[in-house]
């Protein structure tokens, strides 16, 4: 089976980038336009969740926060995307419960390389 | 093993690679052909050619490797830059690359045609090289020796002993964190030898289910650098106690001294100091009992320092083989099938005893039936896993099928491939192969229309027929699509007039019509033009499909192309099934087609003259009783269930005296005399040993709106 991984940004081009790379690596993708849409979307398994930090509505670390709360997704891996100059908020995202992190801008090999490290 | 019998296995070894790597070079020549400027590809191409030639000299291939030399020479130039790559060097390539094909089914024996054959491609191979103003060499000896001197080993780099402990918070299953991935990854780094600590574990009821209490102790052995071990721990860093120190450095070249003491180590890990240490060794017992005897380290202390000794001393011996580690084997495909139908039946048998363990109330036996569960389970999906191919592989096929086809009939076609990563089981692949070939020379021959007719019509010159596979829910979809002159339903619809396969009268929806193609008896064996050709032999490729349990579906959008969408399940062997009953007999409905079960309510259905009707929330739903189609008599249950299934849009419902549950079967084929059994697909063996019938809902579904169509009005 081929696992399943939500990607969340309110860019489009973005999660096109993130979209086509990740299905043409095999993984079935799950697209989300900020962390409300992620959250009503979230069902069934998750194995990863790719988020960005600067979204509407609701932004990547109280999505992390949210879906840390949900007793299904508490242990699911989920990765922030942030730039150099978001140091801090690592940080944050980390406390909020985040796995791991992809600075931006990355190319395609960068990013299946991050999810290989946690979706095994 | 005699020589003789070991030297033969190794032929046939490289008969299945250079299988592999022929299939390889198709691939690569025709991406050639869309770019040929790429060096990467063209690499490939030499490489592929250099080990078919390499191990063919050494397998007794001589005429595989003679013929291949010419043509690797050819490729010298080309990876050198002094010979294009064209068209006309490409064809010849490929008609080289089916010659070799050909020269491996002979199995090295010298058949004149082939011989025939080589000698007419050599001499045109040797035209390019006059182009390029080389001369030929002809002879492969002088070659292979200074390929012999390529194959002795490279000195071995320079591997580094590190001693990593990794102590993960035991939060750190919060942060979404899999400490074993990590693990994994660090091994993958070089020679890991792993000891876990599990000291820090608390008695069960002070445990915290979502606390990490272990942490670990490895010994790496990699050439890889300190950097790339920090980078496996990069997200942790943060949420663990992490220490990376070097032993030292392995010099194979250098001469080997004796390892550490387990002392010396013990105390460098800090697992005991050293005044104690001095104290225990004025006992004269080994060293390790001692230590944990008295309490100063504990056992897994002493093991992970034991394992980096080894670790050590094995480091030192220098090491002259490849360091390519063996990633794969190859099993012949009649064991995995082999190993299928066994593991069907384990999981049956346990099936069966689980049932007969619910009867008694032996705790001892339940325990072990449910351990037993547990591992045919999981011995099941291995097993199922092991089966599963990429379809890729067959992708690749077709890119031929795709140029030499179109080459022939004077068109422009590009095939585009998507999710070749797709995985399926063999069998299916295997099984699939007809159906799509048909599909696609469908496509080529009548879908896509020549360069001049595109253009007159103001599309590309160029046509289009993407193949993609992808995984949805549990089943895969394939799709064919041309971007060709697609299909006018009202032809479709006069055909089927004619042939007399649907009423004058008959209310269909053009999608409808455009699966009339599917039917048996629509095409004849003659080319029909008129209706651009399709449905020659769809019937074939409907059957082809049903027999994989899979559904096909036709569409098409005239002058914009047409395509056909197959879904297949994962895998033949096993279904998901609810499983019902019959008049005290018992019938699994494959699950993928149910969509819910409800009551059957006597008074409030419809007894038309042919076909039944229940009303499903305002939708007029066709049903079956499945006690008349089986010809079962007998009281009826007070109370019937129906089983509302769904094939391709069709809605019926299935009638049966009380639904059992839901349970996974395996699937087991019916003999020879129950092939043509309407409505029946296969059999399974349920836990008491008895046996089901698996219903095949597509037939069901077709018999039931068959009934209806011919029911005057047939409204509710």
């Amino acid at each position: 089976m081929s696992k399943r991984i939500m990607t969340v940004d309110d860019s489009s081009s973005v999660r096109q980038m993130v979209g086509f790379t990740l299905k043409d690596a095999g993984y079935e993708v799950v697209e989300a336009v900020d962390g409300k849409d992620a959250l009503t979307k979230l069902s069934g398994t998750v194995d990863m969740i790719i988020t960005d930090l600067n979204m509407p509505n609701m932004d990547g670390i109280e999505l992390i926060r949210q879906v840390r709360a949900l007793p299904n997704y508490k242990f699911v891996p989920i990765v922030m995307l942030t730039t150099e100059s978001q140091a801090e908020k690592k940080q944050v995202g980390k406390e909020a419960g985040a796995t791991g992190w992809i600075v931006k801008p990355f190319k395609p090999d960068q990013l299946l390389a991050v999810v290989k490290k946690v979706v095994r | 093993m005699s020589r003789e019998e070991q030297m033969e296995q190794a032929r046939k070894a490289y008969l299945d690679e250079a299988r592999e790597l022929l299939g390889d070079l198709e691939d690569a020549l025709l991406e050639l052909e869309s770019s040929p400027e790429d060096h990467e590809l063209i690499n490939r191409v030499f490489r592929s050619m250099h080990t078919i030639k390499g191990s063919g000299a050494m397998f007794g291939f001589d005429d595989i490797a003679m013929f291949t030399h010419e043509l690797e020479t050819v490729f010298d130039l080309v990876r050198n830059d002094e010979l294009r790559v064209t068209s006309e060097l490409l064809d010849l390539t490929l008609k080289s690359r089916d010659l070799i094909l050909e020269m491996l089914h002979q199995d090295g024996c010298h058949a004149s045609a082939c011989q025939s054959e080589s000698e007419r491609i050599v001499t045109r191979l040797r035209g390019f090289l006059e182009q390029a103003g080389k001369r030929s060499s002809g002879s492969t000896a002088d070659e292979s020796a200074a390929e012999a001197t390529e194959l002795t080993g490279s000195p071995a780099e320079v591997s580094t002993v590190y001693r990593v402990r990794f102590k993960p918070d035991a939060r750190i299953f919060l942060t979404g964190t899999n400490p074993l991935a990590l693990l994994e990854e660090l091994s993958e780094l070089g020679n890991c030898k792993i000891v876990a600590r599990t000291e820090n574990i608390p008695r069960l009821d002070k445990m915290d289910p979502v606390s990490c209490y272990t942490w670990w102790d490895m010994i790496l052995v990699t050439s890889r650098g300190k950097e790339a071990i920090h980078d496996v721990f990069i997200f942790v860093e943060d949420d663990c106690e992490l220490s990376i120190q070097e032993v030292e450095t392995v010099d194979p070249n250098e001469v080997a001294h004796v390892g550490k003491r387990l002392g010396e180590i013990l105390v460098e890990r800090g697992d005991v100091n050293i005044q104690d240490l001095q104290e225990i060794l004025k006992q004269q017992r080994p060293l390790g009992e001692l230590l944990t005897q008295a309490g100063l380290v504990s056992s897994q202390g002493l093991e992970a320092a034991l394992t980096e000794q080894e670790v050590v001393r094995e480091a030192r011996v220098p090491r002259v083989e490849h360091k390519e580690t063996v990633t794969s084997i190859r099993v012949e495909a009649a064991k995995l099938d082999k190993l299928g139908d066994l593991v069907g039946e384990l999981v049956i048998v346990q099936a069966r005893l689980t049932q007969l363990v619910t009867q008694r109330h032996d705790p001892a036996l339940v325990s072990l039936a449910e351990e037993l569960e547990r591992l045919s389970d999981e011995l099941r999906d291995n097993t199922l896993g092991i089966r599963m191919l990429p379809i890729g592989s067959t992708f690749n096929k077709f890119l031929r099928l795709v140029r030499d086809l179109s080459k022939e009939l004077g068109k422009e076609i590009e095939l585009v491939t998507q999710g070749g990563e797709t995985e399926l089981d063999k069998n299916v692949i295997e099984k699939l192969n007809d159906p799509m070939v048909h599909l696609l020379r469908n496509s080529i021959d009548h879908g896509v229309e020549s360069p001049e007719a595109r253009q007159a019509k103001g599309k590309s010159r160029k046509g289009r027929i993407t193949l993609s596979a992808e995984h949805a829910s549990g089943e895969v979809l394939i799709r064919i699509m041309d971007d060709g002159a697609g299909i006018e339903p009202a032809k479709i619809r006069a055909k089927a007039l004619e042939k007399g396969l649907i009423g004058s009268d008959a209310a269909l929806s053009d999608d409808e019509v455009l699966q009339l193609v599917f039917l048996p008896g629509f095409s004849t064996a003659e080319r029909v033009s008129n209706i651009s050709g399709r449905g020659v032999g769809m019937d074939v490729v409907k059957r082809g499909i049903d027999a994989l349990r899979g559904v096909i579906k036709l569409e098409s959008v005239p002058n914009k192309g047409t395509s056909v969408l197959i879904k297949l399940p994962l895998t033949l062997a096993i279904i998901d099934g609810l499983q019902v009953e019959v008049a005290r007999e018992q019938y699994v409905i494959p699950l993928s087609a149910v969509e819910e079960c409800v009551e059957l309510d006597r008074f409030k259905s419809n007894f038309g003259e042919n076909g039944e009707m229940i009303n499903l929330r305002g939708e007029a739903v066709p049903f079956i009783r499945l006690r008349n189609w089986f010809n079962q008599n007998g009281a009826l249950p007070t109370i019937e269930q129906v089983v509302i299934v769904n094939v391709q849009e069709q809605r019926i419902g299935l009638v049966v005296d009380k639904v059992i549950g839901q349970h996974q079967t395996v699937i087991k084929s019916l003999g020879r005399v129950y092939r043509e059994l309407d409505g029946i697909s296969g059999a399974t063996i349920n836990g008491d040993g008895t046996m089901a019938l698996i219903l095949d809902v597509q037939a069901l579904v077709g018999a039931a709106v068959r009934n209806v169509a011919y029911a005057e009005g047939g409204a509710c």
